[in-house]
């Protein structure tokens, strides 16, 4: 299990903050801070809003109630190039309708960086296929978008992301159509990337035991507007991830830390 | 897909329009001896200055105009199946100009008829699809279709109703006519103005392509591009209409073409597609004026029979890209 972790400055944080889709409360006087250099997770059930959760941090949904400041400004004051730059999101899924190479889309990143005449740069390049690099995606740079499988389109949005740089990651159940490997692997290593550059990280996972193996901070949504923080060592238990899912668990201890399988 | 290409499209299509509109001042009735062109007071001088320049310009501005207009809308609409008519904005031009057409009007009053039906067609459009809360494609798409249907009936009511004399007049501005050309100034002026606003955005159009949300993640505020763009094509649309009629095919399929030619990044797409647009429309022109001499074809006969061919060659020849309908 990732240790605790104080973080560094806040970059992100909510005060009493009430979310709400539909007729689904998300959240209800949620607080949250996140810091330089942290890794959290977020887990729930199906239908109890992470995404929109996710999407109310990225200020593309509106908020019923509550302040979310970024880099402790106001969200909602900011436009849209500022929250940019400081904060990426890699959404559930992609639309392509028209065709685009591997390269183009990945260097998209860039755009909140340039002007309105600026052309990407050698260094904006340069980025773009580290960051293929860092996906296991070298060699795909003119493959047009369409002919990649779904793992590999997934790492080709993850590459966007880190070409896009931002100080706070936003993943959107980033294990979709990735396997085991890039599961793991990608995913560990992009926590890692983020704590050395002080940027930090909040992903919704639907697989605990990667949350207890990668997040130092844990957020379960527990429905009707109920929410549970805290590091993965208070937060992470047999009892609350039962009560969470609805279902019994067996907890058992690996090398890693504790792990939980269904039982 | 060939790296090159994209860097040689603008000057290989610069080429061909400077060479289309060669061809459009030095054929028709009568033939033009190059050297006696500068000098304006012969007849030579003026079927050339007053006559086929003016004509020529005229055809260039309104494809340029339409080529644009179908780029932004199919962005705009995220279907690579819209054009610049889809929402209705040639049907209220062609209300107002079969209006004026039938109270007898003369050339400007005509022209600002057309311009504005399709001021109102816009307005009425972006009111009603506006709305309370979001904006999004599909609503609009529906409201301008819906629209463009109401239109289409009304113009069939003036054309059963028009004077029997004054029909093959209206006939021939529903299907596009250069004939009446003078020198497009505003169309020209409308046309550097809306492809510089265009291009100041053209990297937020690659992402708008990729969905609003995404836009929205990487820093572009959608719903104001969106309406930005909405009113830009309206305004392009409204000018080419206003200028040469109804003039169909140019704003779906040259930004298809230019798309098959490796041209997907839209700083690339915008300024290509203004010029093959407006290449397209002199060749026509050219054309609906000297294959069947002195008669003259409607010129948005000919564009459609010079593209179809082309288009679907391209499309057969590049099977390997996917297109989603």
């Amino acid at each position: 299990m990732a240790e605790a972790n104080d973080g560094g400055r806040v970059l992100l944080d909510c005060d009493d903050l009430d979310v709400a889709i539909g007729s689904v409360q998300v959240t209800h006087r949620f607080h949250l801070a996140l810091r330089a250099g942290q890794c959290w997770c977020l887990l729930g059930r199906n239908g109890t809003g992470k995404t929109t959760l996710l999407r109310t941090l990225a200020g593309l949904h509106r908020p019923a109630g509550g302040r979310i400041r970024l880099d402790g400004e106001p969200l909602e004051a900011l436009p849209r190039r500022t929250i940019a730059r400081r904060l990426g999101i890699l959404f559930q899924s992609h639309e392509d309708v028209f065709p685009a190479t591997v390269l183009e889309s990945v260097l998209t990143g860039r755009h909140p960086w340039l002007h309105a005449w600026q052309w990407e740069s050698a260094a904006d390049l340069q980025r773009a296929r580290e960051a293929l690099a860092f996906v296991e995606l070298s060699g795909f740079e003119q493959r047009p978008l369409h002919t990649l499988s779904g793992g590999e389109r997934r790492r080709a949005g993850i590459a966007t992301l880190l070409t896009q740089d931002p100080g706070l990651l936003l993943l959107d159940e980033p294990t979709n159509h990735l396997d085991l490997h890039h599961r793991t692997r990608l995913l560990e290593r992009l926590c890692e990337r983020a704590r050395d550059r002080g940027q930090a990280v909040l992903m919704v996972l639907h697989d605990i035991n990667l949350a207890a193996r990668l997040a130092d901070h844990v957020v379960l949504l527990q429905g009707e507007g109920r929410a549970c923080t805290g590091t993965t060592a208070e937060v992470l238990t047999t009892a609350n991830l039962e009560a969470l899912y609805g279902h019994p668990l067996e907890q058992v201890q690996t090398r890693h830390g504790p792990a939980w399988l269904p039982a | 897909m060939n790296a090159a290409r994209p860097a040689l499209l603008l000057p290989a299509l610069l080429a061909l329009l400077l060479a289309a509109l060669a061809a459009a001042l030095l054929s028709g009735s009568v033939t033009i001896d190059p050297a006696r062109l500068w000098q304006p007071d012969s007849t030579a001088g003026r079927i050339l200055w007053e006559l086929r320049l003016p004509r020529a310009a005229t055809a260039f501005t309104t494809g340029a105009l339409l080529a644009l207009a179908g780029v932004l809308m199919q962005v705009l609409l995220r279907n690579p199946l819209a054009d610049p008519y889809i929402l209705g904005v040639s049907g209220g031009a062609s209300v107002g100009a079969l209006l004026a057409l039938m109270a007898g009007a003369g050339r400007l009053l005509l022209q600002g008829a057309a311009f504005a039906g399709a001021l109102l067609s816009t307005l009425l459009v972006f009111t009603l699809a506006h709305g309370r809360g979001s904006w999004n494609p599909g609503r609009l798409l529906l409201t301008g279709v819906v629209l463009a249907a109401g239109w289409g009936a009304l113009i069939s009511l003036l054309l059963s109703l028009g004077p029997d004399t004054g029909l093959r007049g209206m006939l021939f501005w529903l299907m596009g006519d250069l004939g009446q050309a003078r020198w497009p100034w505003w169309g020209l002026l409308v046309l550097a103005a809306g492809l510089a606003l265009a291009l100041a955005q053209s990297r937020a159009l690659n992402l708008l392509a990729g969905g609003d949300e995404q836009a929205a993640a990487l820093g572009v505020n959608s719903a104001r591009l969106r309406g930005l763009i909405y009113l830009l094509a309206s305004l392009l649309t409204a000018s080419a209409v206003t200028l040469a009629g109804n003039i169909g095919f140019v704003g779906l399929v040259v930004p298809h073409l230019l798309r098959l030619l490796g041209a997907r990044d839209h700083r690339l797409l915008l300024p290509a597609s203004v010029l093959a647009g407006g290449t397209l429309l002199v060749l026509a022109d050219t054309l609906a004026r000297t294959v069947l001499a002195p008669r003259q074809l409607p010129v948005g006969v000919l564009t459609a029979l010079l593209g179809v061919p082309l288009f679907l060659l391209l499309l057969h020849r590049n099977r390997e890209i996917r297109l989603r309908g």
